[in-house]
């Protein structure tokens, strides 16, 4: 399984925080914002917004980056600390 | 190296004594400190809720580090950033750098600062006079 996990304004947006995924079929981060893109307009607009940012296994990550089973991918909005 | 994410408060001077206490090798140590100010982005504020990934925020602050310290020469670095409510005037981040001279000091803060504010899985939630609102970014 693939943990999915939703911060900030994305999360509430999606109302969701965190979910699981079967691995099968998923090669790229891409693969799992098509796959999730399917849930309705609300989960396709918000997770293909042009400054979405993503992480696989807590690093910076694009939507080409290759997972694999049991990574933990997050999705977010562009980062305001500091 | 000092990384720390944490709801506390923290203190200056604590902090520049970690940087120089038995430290007679760095003839420099730049302080930054970054604060909740009253106005942002048209909006009046009360205060802010910042949200943070637990799991990454530790790592990304490490390697933001760690890229300063292959750039420059530094003797220590530390970086803390709070979470949770604070309130207008609140010191929200920290960060501490040593080193023989003061160009690599200044350069490396600045770096950090910099690619903390694009890098790092922080979200400020600010609470305004007319509601709660999502600080957007005004990065890239």
């Amino acid at each position: 399984m693939i943990k999915i996990l939703f911060f900030a304004q994305l999360k509430e947006t999606l109302d969701c925080c965190e979910l699981e995924l079967d691995g099968d079929g998923i090669a790229e981060v891409k693969d799992i914002i098509e796959l999730l893109s399917q849930r309705g307009d609300v989960w396709a607009k918000a997770l293909n917004a042009e400054k979405l940012m993503m992480a696989v296994n807590q690093d910076l990550a694009k939507a080409n980056t290759q997972v694999n089973d049991s990574d933990e991918v997050a999705f977010f909005p562009p980062v305001t600390g500091g | 190296m000092v990384v720390v994410v944490q709801q506390a408060d923290f203190d200056l001077n604590q902090e520049y004594q970690t940087l120089i206490e038995g430290n007679q090798t760095d003839g420099a140590v730049v302080t930054f400190c970054g604060l909740v100010r009253d106005f942002n982005q048209g909006h009046e504020i009360i205060g802010l809720t910042l949200e943070h990934y637990p799991a990454m925020t530790l790592k990304a602050l490490e390697k933001i580090e760690a890229e300063a310290r292959e750039r420059w020469t530094l003797g220590r670095v530390t970086i803390i950033h709070r979470v949770g409510d604070l309130d207008l005037g609140d010191q929200i981040v920290f960060v501490g750098v040593s080193s023989r001279h003061r160009k690599d000091a200044y350069a490396a803060s600045q770096f950090i600062m910099d690619t903390l504010k694009t890098d790092a899985p922080f979200w400020k939630k600010e609470r305004t006079t007319t509601g709660p609102r999502w600080v957007e970014s005004e990065m890239r």
